[in-house]
Formats: C-alpha cells, sequence, structure tokens
C-alpha cells in the first residue's frame, strides 16, 4: 500500500505541503509500511488537496479537499483502525468525471510521482524513445506523426510531421529542437500542470523529435513564473541524463542528445516562435518575418523545430499505440484529443482531456460541472487573447480547429474561460485589449498604436463616455491591425472585441447610448439607491463611504447624494439589509 | 568630446552598499557563452534583489555589449526589476480568471494593507507588490504569489489574513 499527494501548483497552494508533511510524519509514527508520495496535479483542481490510498492489488480510493483531520483519519484507514475517512472520499459523480476522459497527454498527470524516473519507466516511459532510436527510421517516425494526424497543441494546430520534416529536410549538421513552455494566455495552465506532473513524457517527446530530425542539442523555453515547473524538469533531465536517455550514445544506436532549460523572463509575445527564438539568444523578444521559418533558419541560424509541451507530451503515447490510435479520436479536421484548462465562474474547475470533436456544453456542462453558484452561463473565451468570446446560444460548437474558428475564436492552447450573467462583455475585451497593448513587442505600428488607440475607446466606452460612432471606429482600427501587423499576435488582438461585437452588440450599446452596464461590472455606469423600505438607519454606510456622500438621522432611512458618490460600492457591500440597490 | 563609454565604466557606485564581488562568478561562468544576456540578469536580480543602472552599466562592460542593449532587454521583460522591491514581493495575478472572479478586489485590499501603490515599498519596508499576467493557478482564482507561495480563492480579508501572518512571523 501507498499514499499518493497531489503536489502541483494548485494543490500546493490548497495546502497539500503540509497535508503530505501530516501524512508522512504520522506514518511513521503508526509504523506504516506504507511509503507516502508526491503526484502532479490529476486535474480536479477545484477538489485539490487530493490524497490516494492505493493498495497493492492496484485498487484506490481517493480523498479530496483534504485538512488536518481529514489526513488522521485517512492514516487510520490506512493502518486499518476505526475512522471517518469516508466522509472525504471523492463523490461518485466527480469519480465518473474523472472516469469519462480520454487521456493521453495526461496519462500519468496525478497518477506517478513526477520526481521518480523508475515510476515513469513502470508506466512504459521511454519504451516509445528505445522503439523509434532502436527499431526506426527517422523517416518512419516522421510518418507515424503524420499518421496520427497530430497538429501544434500551443493554438494554430499546424500540423506536426510537417515541422519536423521541414527542420530534417533543411540542410545542415547542426539543428535544434526546442519546446514552447512559455505559456502565457491568461487562463491556461495545461503546460505547467503536464510538466510539474509528468515531465518524463515532455523529455521522451523531445528525445523522440530530435531522433527524427537529426538534432543533437535541445532547449525547454519555460516561463519564470512557473518555479515549480522548472524544479521538476530540471530534476528529470538529471535522472534522464543518470540513466542514458540523454547524454551521448543513447540506446547503444549511437544517437546523442542534449537537453536543457532556459527561463523566460516574461513576455507574452515569446510564445511566437521567431520571438521565443530571440529571447533564447539573449535578446528583446521581438517577432521577425517569415520565412525564413526556423525549420529552415531558426536557434542561431540553424534549422530547428519548435513545439509545445502537450504536442510533444502526446508523441511517446502515438509512438507506443501507433497514429492510427491516435487519429481514431476526434475529428476529420482535428485529430486525438485536446486538454482544456476549464476556469472562471464554472462549477468544478480545472484540466479536462477530452477527444476532439465534443461540443462546448458537453465539457462546461459535463466535467465543468455547470456555472458556479447556480448563475447563468454567458459565454465561453477561448483561445486567450487570440481568441474569441463564444456566446451561450452557440454552445453546441464542436471543439474543432475549423469549427471553432468559424465562431470567430480559435482552439489556441486550450484556455476555456467561462462567463456568467454578471460578466460585463465590454469590460471582457478591455481586459483583453489592455493585455495584448501591455505585451506588443512595438516593432508594429498598428499593433503598437492601433491596440492602443482601440483601448483609449474601450476604456472611455467602460467609462460611460463613449460616444457614436465608437463601435465604427474600433471595427475600422481591428481591420487595419489585422491586417497591419507582423505576427499573431498583433494580428489577433482585435479577436475578442470583434467577437463580443458580434454576439454582445447590445452590451456596447447599452454602454455607449444608455450609460448603462447590465452586468454590474463596470463601476462608473452603476447608480446606487437606498431602499427607503429596507433601510434601517444603522449608520454603517455612512460611516463606511469615503465619500461622505451618505447621510440620514440614525433609525430613519438614509441617502445617496449621487454628485459626491465615487461608485465605490463599499455601502451596498456592508449593508447587513440589503438596503442598497445597484442599477 | 571623445567617447568615454569604455573607460568611465568601473564600478563606481553610487550606492555604496552594492557589493560586485557575488556577481564575478556569474559574469566569469558568462563571459564566452553568447546569448547569455537574460541568464546573467536573472542572476543578478537574483543577488540583488534588483538591477540598478551602475550594475547594468557594469554589466555591459563585461559581457561586451552596449549598454543600451542591456536597457533595452531590461525593460523589455516583466520580470527585471530597476528599483528595489520589498522584502515579500507579492505578486496579484491579473490573468482572465483571476479578471472574471474579482482580482481588481485583491489588489484594492493589498493597496489598502499597505497603503502604498504598485512598484513601492511598504513604510516597514517588507513588502511591495506588483501586478502580473496570469500564474497559471486559475482555478483557485484569484490567485498572489508571495516568493515561492501561492495563495488561492482569495478575498479581501484573507489577504488581510495572510500579510499580517507575515508581519507577525517578521517581527518573531
Amino acid at each position: 500500500m501507498r499514499i499518493t499527494v497531489g503536489k502541483g501548483s494548485c494543490g500546493i497552494a490548497a495546502g497539500a505541503l503540509e497535508i503530505f508533511e501530516l501524512l508522512k510524519s504520522g506514518a511513521s509514527e503508526k509504523q506504516l509500511d506504507c511509503p507516502v508520495t508526491a503526484t502532479g496535479c490529476v486535474g480536479m483542481c477545484y477538489l485539490e488537496p487530493i490524497v490516494n490510498i492505493i493498495e497493492d492489488d492496484g485498487f484506490v480510493r481517493t480523498y479530496v479537499k483534504v485538512n488536518a483531520e481529514a489526513a488522521g483519519e485517512i492514516l487510520k484507514s490506512a493502518a486499518g483502525e476505526q475512522n471517518r475517512a469516508e466522509e472525504y472520499a471523492i463523490a461518485d459523480e466527480d469519480a465518473a468525471g474523472l472516469k469519462s476522459q480520454s487521456r493521453v497527454a495526461l496519462k500519468n498527470c496525478g497518477i506517478i510521482n513526477p520526481e521518480s524516473i523508475d515510476e515513469y519507466l513502470a508506466q512504459d516511459g521511454y519504451a516509445a524513445a528505445r522503439k523509434c532510436i532502436g527499431e526506426m527510421t527517422p523517416e518512419r517516425v516522421i510518418e507515424e506523426v503524420k499518421i496520427s494526424g497530430i497538429g501544434g497543441r500551443g493554438g494554430a494546430g499546424f500540423p506536426t510531421w510537417f515541422k519536423w520534416n521541414a527542420a530534417r529536410a533543411s540542410a545542415g549538421e547542426k539543428k535544434y529542437v526546442i519546446c514552447n513552455a512559455d505559456e502565457g494566455d491568461p487562463g491556461a495552465f495545461m503546460d505547467r500542470a503536464l510538466i510539474e506532473g509528468d515531465p518524463h513524457a515532455v523529455i521522451e517527446g523531445m528525445l523522440i523529435a530530435a531522433y527524427a530530425i537529426g538534432s543533437d542539442e535541445g532547449v525547454v523555453y519555460v516561463r519564470a513564473e512557473y518555479p515549480l515547473a522548472i524544479e521538476r524538469l530540471e530534476k528529470a533531465i538529471g535522472q534522464a541524463k543518470e540513466r542514458g536517455f540523454l547524454g551521448k550514445n543513447i540506446f547503444g544506436g549511437g544517437f546523442s542528445f542534449n537537453l536543457r532549460i532556459k527561463a523566460g523572463a516574461g513576455a507574452f509575445v515569446c510564445g511566437e516562435e521567431t520571438a521565443l527564438i530571440a529571447s533564447l539568444e539573449g535578446e528583446r523578444g521581438m517577432p521577425r518575418l517569415k520565412p525564413p521559418f526556423p525549420a529552415q533558419k531558426g536557434f542561431w541560424g540553424k534549422p530547428s523545430n519548435i513545439n509545445n509541451v502537450e504536442t510533444y507530451a502526446n508523441i511517446p503515447w502515438i509512438m507506443r499505440n501507433g497514429g492510427a490510435a491516435f487519429s481514431a479520436m476526434g475529428t476529420e479536421s482535428s485529430k486525438g484529443t485536446k486538454v482544456f484548462a476549464l476556469t472562471g465562474k464554472i462549477a468544478k474547475g480545472g484540466l479536462v482531456e477530452a477527444p476532439m470533436g465534443g461540443s462546448i456544453r458537453e465539457v462546461i456542462f459535463g466535467v465543468g460541472g455547470g456555472i458556479k453558484d447556480g448563475k447563468a452561463f454567458k459565454a465561453v473565451q477561448m483561445g486567450g487573447p487570440s481568441g474569441g468570446c463564444i456566446p451561450a446560444e452557440l454552445s453546441d460548437t464542436l471543439i474543432d480547429y475549423r469549427a471553432l474558428a468559424e465562431t470567430g475564436a480559435i482552439m489556441g492552447s486550450g484556455g476555456m474561460v467561462v462567463m456568467d450573467e454578471t460578466t460585463c462583455m465590454v469590460d471582457m475585451a478591455r481586459f483583453f485589449l489592455d493585455f495584448t497593448c501591455r505585451e506588443s513587442c512595438g516593432k508594429c505600428v498598428h499593433c503598437r498604436i492601433g491596440t492602443r488607440r482601440m483601448l483609449e475607446i474601450m476604456e472611455r466606452i467602460c467609462d460611460g463616455k463613449g460616444a457614436d460612432g465608437d463601435i465604427e471606429q474600433l471595427t475600422g482600427l481591428a481591420d487595419e491591425i489585422k491586417n497591419g501587423a507582423l505576427c499573431a499576435l498583433g494580428q489577433t488582438a482585435p479577436n475578442p472585441v470583434l467577437t463580443t461585437l458580434r454576439y454582445f452588440k447590445n452590451e456596447y450599446e447599452d454602454h455607449i447610448y444608455r450609460k448603462k452596464c447590465t452586468a454590474h461590472a463596470c463601476k462608473a455606469l452603476l447608480s446606487y439607491e437606498i431602499d427607503a423600505e429596507r433601510c434601517t438607519g444603522c449608520t454603517l454606510c455612512a460611516r463606511k463611504c469615503p465619500a461622505d456622500a451618505i447621510s440620514g438621522e440614525r433609525k430613519l432611512p438614509h441617502k445617496i447624494d449621487m454628485n459626491k458618490c465615487i461608485k465605490c460600492g463599499k455601502c451596498a457591500e456592508v449593508c447587513r439589509f440589503d438596503a442598497v440597490a445597484i442599477d | 568630446m571623445e567617447c568615454k563609454c569604455q573607460t568611465e565604466m568601473i564600478p563606481k557606485f553610487a550606492d555604496a552598499a552594492i557589493d560586485i564581488s557575488p556577481l564575478l562568478p556569474v559574469l566569469e561562468a558568462y563571459s564566452g557563452v553568447q546569448g547569455s544576456l537574460i541568464t546573467v540578469l536573472q542572476k543578478a536580480q537574483e543577488l540583488y534583489g534588483y538591477l540598478p543602472a551602475d550594475l547594468l552599466a557594469y554589466i555591459a562592460r563585461r559581457l561586451g555589449v552596449a549598454p543600451a542593449k542591456v536597457m533595452g532587454v531590461v525593460s523589455f521583460y516583466t520580470q527585471f526589476r530597476t528599483k528595489p522591491a520589498g522584502k515579500h514581493l507579492i505578486l496579484i495575478c491579473q490573468g482572465t480568471a483571476c479578471h472574471v472572479n474579482g482580482s481588481a478586489e485583491i489588489e484594492r485590499a493589498v493597496r489598502e494593507y499597505l497603503g502604498v501603490e504598485e512598484g513601492e515599498i511598504s513604510k516597514d519596508g517588507l513588502f511591495s507588490y506588483n501586478n502580473v499576467a496570469c500564474l497559471g493557478c486559475c482555478s483557485l482564482s484569484p490567485v498572489m504569489m508571495i516568493g515561492d507561495k501561492t495563495y488561492g480563492a482569495l478575498t479581501g480579508k484573507s489577504v488581510a489574513k495572510i500579510l499580517k501572518e507575515i508581519e507577525k512571523e517578521e517581527a518573531e
């Protein structure tokens, strides 16, 4: 028997480290023959900290939202003493949600100890690399990737085999394999969870890619904001070197490959491959014109293959099970499975892996458990700042590169931020524009200045200073930026505005012409009024009001002076009688 | 006037507290390595907590690149600071999920508690805060990070409690 504790970043933030220590010390106190080990994130972030008791026959009991008391009960259960651990057992519905997923990239996440190469090896780890290097020609490896139909999981879905083939075909002795782990999309964390939960899968995928294109050197470019991912990956690389999976003459086949980590320094644009290369070279991460593509001229001018973390993590599975098994899942235009990060106003936030081709509704209302606090589903933002908002009425849209593109959104890296009736779509679009505007590298005028102009208009609208003609100006600017920017960051920056204009134009008009924010999110557009019937004259709001805008006698209804009111909402927040009406 | 940028750039730091010696092994290790500027800057910031202008000029000279280029890189990436941070640096996540779940309120709570604006150090020198793009803990939003520790599912109240806790630890 052994006990595992989910120690991904999400688990740790929920208190997994303390639980881990409690279980460890408790197990030794009770003299249990039961090692306590860590695993990565299983994806059910809303249930963290998660603890498993795994029997020798493989039977698993899962406990969720484990606190100190629960840890004690779990230990009693492990020791065969009378206990109340059952109270913390995972609900059948949640367990079924996990079972219903098709796990390829996340296969080992939350199952194995990411810091133990032996546990990875026990799951057929490095068998795929051994098979490729020992038995297959590089061409044959690329052919298998082609059969799988896998497309780049970072966003664009570009056929992976094509990139590999192009890098292989490029002339030159020196070639590089690069892993893009600069997961910058706000609202996406699949790459973090993958590296934290199963770093060897990423290493093995890169190793296979290196063999296929003929490279002897690889770099993983990881965001500096992911210290735990960097630490686990470092450890994994060290272990792989020790066992001879990295280094010289791997598997005795004369093939050599070395891998190192480069920590990013915080720039969203570095997710763009040419910007990433510039950053790897120690420069400002600014994209350059393609062609030449990185496969021809990349890192230090040498042919380089760049794939996303999730793409590499899928490769070992594809090589073990065959490309056909992968392409059997998904749709005609989108093969295999995809990992999604479900966040925002969702009941069960976390990571989900499902075959392509399911509907948005299935993901949000199935595994995702619907909307938090029983509110109404309004829209889902897919593809981060480059993507768009898909409204509730289109939630039967299939998750497929083509079908999503038709809505104006994109698959992106798989972030799904769910919004409910309290989310203002105009504010949402402003938020994304603010992000891309700040993250614009400044190279292209359209992106640098165009996004700034659009942002100014959006800010004005949210501030209640919108004017007739603003919508036309926004669409005009959006069009120019799409056409005038060099890289995907600029070309897609207007998407959040365009999609919200397409599906939620009424909200823009409410803001501009009626000076109303129906979601009650844009503070400048709100007005506060005290309901005389409900107000008991407790004076709390008057005392808390930072602008001294509330007056009234004790035990008599109070009044807000709207000329003084700064619309901070403090009165509504502190009122115990629900007497402050917001419009 | 003759160009003196090569000759006058000996470490003559305005801030006498800056001791160059811990950085020397780093510069030694990376002096011949192509493309190592970002790594050197990251290590320097780790050592000094921020990147003072004098230090940047010194790094430029040692690596043999123009000071303007060093400054260009420093100003490009959000990780680099040219002003000192508080002993505990608070990173408030402003990612999409956190935004939807009220990160603006979290920032307000931190700002009011510390009584400083973004990037400034609190009076006791213990804290400073910065807004950052996604920290990748979206399912726990709103989130902030202090040091290596991530705090999730925050409210204005829990923020104050967390900061108070750290103050208490510091006082002991």
